[in-house]
């Protein structure tokens, strides 16, 4: 046997916290880098110059006050899921049913629309809109919690397949409420009489979206930063072993966090359908279940955090959609500088996480 | 307070670093809005999918030789999903100073009806939707060609090829059955394979047709599925009404004849394709950027027909077609043009035994699906005349559904 023992080219350990500067400089450096290689992947496709493309994608956010508002009408849908699945993640309980949570609110939101239109006065119908959302969302999220509480079913898998059926779902209604016949799509929702339909305020139509999410935001963090259940969460999130030490029912609390969890998808999934949308597709919530985790995570479950976190991601996915239009790309164009951006900022939580050290010289050791 | 303060920072991060070559850009959209008169036409396209979908990029196809023929501007969205997408891209091609907004997919009606109620000056044009002559909104328009009969004509072609496999002995005159991937269950689809059916059956009258439905406009896997499971079926022949190039592909694997759509696919299969019917955009673009340009209006519904050029077929695969096929679809196209021939003779077709005498179609869309116009007389079923789009919806007899559930 050899007594020599072979040191790796790189090791890699985890860090001690570093200061918060440090890490968002690498942050800073990780988005500098991201937009370089966009840059450079975009110049060679488009032969344009990279400051031009750099425009182009902040002209996707801000190149008119109509773009303005679809930043915000994006970032408020996509920070309310977010903020929904942030108490579930600080629990540790890993919430991968966003969008099936958000489905079945929107097909209770477009259930009331359709089957109640002209048969209740208009603010009822929409109390009853907003009812029906967090009740149908709030089911879909609480029975993987409760599978979890009681018999420790695996939260991941269970709220992924719980998206399926939601969509499946979805899909059946959408052929029973089809309009035309056959057409397999039900079309804008009561496009006449616009029942249902969340009032405008001050003559924007995304106005009123923005401002409840941006209470929700609020009220979020609060309640996990000053309530006692928010301090549960944190307590059930860093050991449940600790958490039943200090008498905290776990199984409450995680089937409590979870109604609420899921009734705030559902909630986003009323705000899509009867805000913005007015229709239901099973492709309206437009895979931001999944990125609303990527927005938590990076904000690191910090709600204030996530208005930014939300705002990159829709500012960098907008400006690459605008790319692909400006130069006449293809949007899996878009989609490729999307997830150029992605893998820079999702790396750079590695490093501010974890240190490479490379090998000191071998003489040392002879 | 330190966070905020690295909020700030990072958000300067990000702006800073965008906001570098700003100007250049919006001059651009300045000078679109200010030379913009009453004869300068701009034009905005919207499209579903990409120029992988054959449906769009005929689409694209057409956008592109009739702009540069006229000589003017146009503006392309691609890959806009039939939702509020819609109505914001509708939108913002108005912004960039777009006076005609055009929208090639079904599902993208809502929207721009939508739209166009809010942008009373800008003209709006949905290929293959089904509202225009009931919004009563003067800026709105639908547009569709008879496309039944360009299908009738490429039906033609798959009967003389199924009648050359009998008469080869390669087939029995029982197993003279072929395939159709739809969509959905929708009267466009319907009234598309129907005449396809009824072209065939004008050739090989004891021939049969399955039919089975993916759920999608564009889904490449499921459209190959449904192929095979035609083939595995015994279909002899396979033509479909859905956009990619699943059918196709699966026919060619499979070395089984393929009628196509939307244009010709004989790079997927030129040991299979023998013809393709498809609607010829081109006319339409011309029609509408013209009217624009002189101040006139724009028809409601406008049907494009073979005699406006938008009914068209490709070149025919003189390899795998049947020989006199070219003959017998010119013999029929004029007879049609004559209006000697019509696809939807109520003496070609049975529904559940019996002639049809009189039909009401569900030509005013509404929830309840409800039939409101009598659409049979002559002796025949006026197909895309009351509105530009298909409404044929009938069941006749000959054709099986393998599935209904779209």
């Amino acid at each position: 046997m050899h007594e020599k023992t072979h040191n790796p080219l790189i090791h890699i350990s985890k860090r001690s916290a570093m200061p918060w500067y440090t890490a968002w400089a690498i942050r800073g450096i990780a988005l500098v880098a991201a937009l370089v290689v966009c840059a450079i992947v975009s110049v060679i496709v488009t032969g344009e110059d990279p400051f031009q493309i750099y425009a182009t994608i902040f002209e996707g956010s801000f190149g008119s006050s109509r773009k303005v508002w679809m930043l915000l009408q994006n970032i408020a849908i996509l920070l309310c899921v977010a903020l929904a699945l942030t108490p579930a993640f600080k629990m540790r309980f890993w919430n991968l049913g966003g969008e099936g949570q958000m489905l079945v609110g929107g097909l209770a939101t477009a259930a009331c629309m359709i089957l109640l239109a002209g048969k209740i006065p208009n603010w009822l119908l929409i109390v009853l809109m907003v009812a029906a959302s967090i009740l149908a969302g709030a089911i879909w999220g609480m029975i993987p919690a409760i599978f979890k509480a009681k018999w420790n079913t695996n939260e991941t898998l269970f709220t992924l397949m719980m998206n399926y059926v939601a969509t499946q779902l979805v899909a059946y209604f959408i052929i029973l409420w089809e309009v035309p016949k056959g057409a397999g799509q039900i079309g804008i929702i009561n496009q006449k009489t616009e029942a249902g339909w969340l009032p405008m305020l001050f003559g924007q139509k995304y106005m009123l979206n923005v401002l409840i999410v941006a209470l929700i935001c609020v009220a979020m963090y609060v309640y996990l930063k000053y309530s006692k259940h928010g301090y549960e969460i944190s307590v059930v999130g860093e050991s449940e072993r600790t958490a039943r030490y200090v008498g905290i029912k776990v199984g409450k609390v995680i089937i409590r966090t979870m109604l609420l969890s899921g009734a705030l998808c559902g909630f986003a999934g009323m705000l899509l359908v009867g805000g913005t949308e007015h229709t239901l597709t099973t492709t309206i919530t437009a895979g931001r279940g999944f990125t609303a985790v990527m927005v938590s995570w990076l904000a690191k479950f910090n709600p204030i955090w996530m208005v930014l976190t939300s705002f990159l991601i829709v500012f960098l996915s907008r400006g690459a959609g605008q790319i692909a239009t400006n130069f006449g790309l293809s949007p899996s164009f878009a989609d490729i500088l999307t997830g150029v951006i992605l893998f820079f900022i999702i790396g750079s939580e590695f490093f501010i996480n974890y240190k490479l050290n490379f090998r000191k010289h071998e003489a040392k050791e002879g | 307070m330190k966070k905020v303060l690295a909020l700030l920072l990072a958000l300067v991060l990000v702006i800073g670093l965008v906001a570098c070559g700003e100007t250049a850009t919006t001059e651009t959209t300045e000078t679109t809005e200010t030379t913009e008169t009453a004869n300068n036409v701009k034009v905005g396209f919207i499209y579903l999918h990409d120029e992988q979908s054959t449906y769009d990029l005929n689409f694209m196809n057409a956008a592109k030789e009739a702009c540069e023929k006229l000589g003017v501007e146009y503006v392309q969205k691609v890959g806009i999903p039939e939702g509020q997408e819609c109505y914001e891209a509708a939108m913002e091609l108005v912004d960039e100073g777009c006076n005609i907004v055009f929208a090639d997919s079904f599902g993208h009606e809502d929207y721009m009806i939508q739209a166009a109620k809010e942008c009373p000056d800008v003209q709006f044009c949905h290929a293959t939707g089904t509202k225009a002559h009931t919004e009563e909104l003067s800026n709105y328009h639908n547009a569709f060609a008879s496309i039944y009969e360009g299908r009738y004509l490429a039906g033609i072609a798959a009967g003389m090829k199924v009648a050359e496999m009998i008469d080869n002995g390669e087939i029995t005159a029982e197993q003279a059955k072929i395939g159709y991937v739809g969509a959905y269950t929708y009267a466009e689809v319907i009234s598309g394979y129907t005449s396809f059916f009824l072209g065939l059956r004008s050739v090989v009258p004891e021939a049969t047709m399955e039919v089975t439905f993916t759920g999608s406009w564009y889904d490449m896997a499921l459209e190959t599925e449904g192929a095979q499971k035609l083939i595995d079926d015994g279909c002899v022949l396979i033509s479909q009404h859905a956009d990619s190039l699943g059918a196709p592909s699966t026919c060619e694997a499979a070395g089984v004849p393929n009628v196509s759509y939307n244009g010709s696919t004989i790079a997927a299969g030129p040991n299979t394709f023998i013809v393709s019917s498809r609607i010829n955009w081109a006319p339409y673009f011309e029609y509408i950027i013209g009217c624009v340009a002189n101040g006139e209006a724009i028809d409601t519904d406008w049907t494009g027909t073979l005699a406006t050029g938008s009914v068209e077929l490709s070149e025919i695969n003189e390899a795998v077609a049947a020989e006199g096929t070219a003959e017998a679809i010119e013999a029929a196209k004029a007879a049609l043009e004559a209006g000697t021939l019509h696809v939807f003779d109520t003496a070609t077709f049975t529904v559940g035994g019996e002639t049809l005498e009189s039909y009401t179609a569900d030509v005013d869309t509404d929830e309840a699906y409800t039939g409101d116009t009598e659409v049979i007389a002559d002796g025949y079923f006026h197909e895309s005349e009351f509105r530009s789009a298909p409404y044929f919806d009938l069941q006749i007899d000959g054709i099986t559904l393998l599935d209904t559930k779209f």
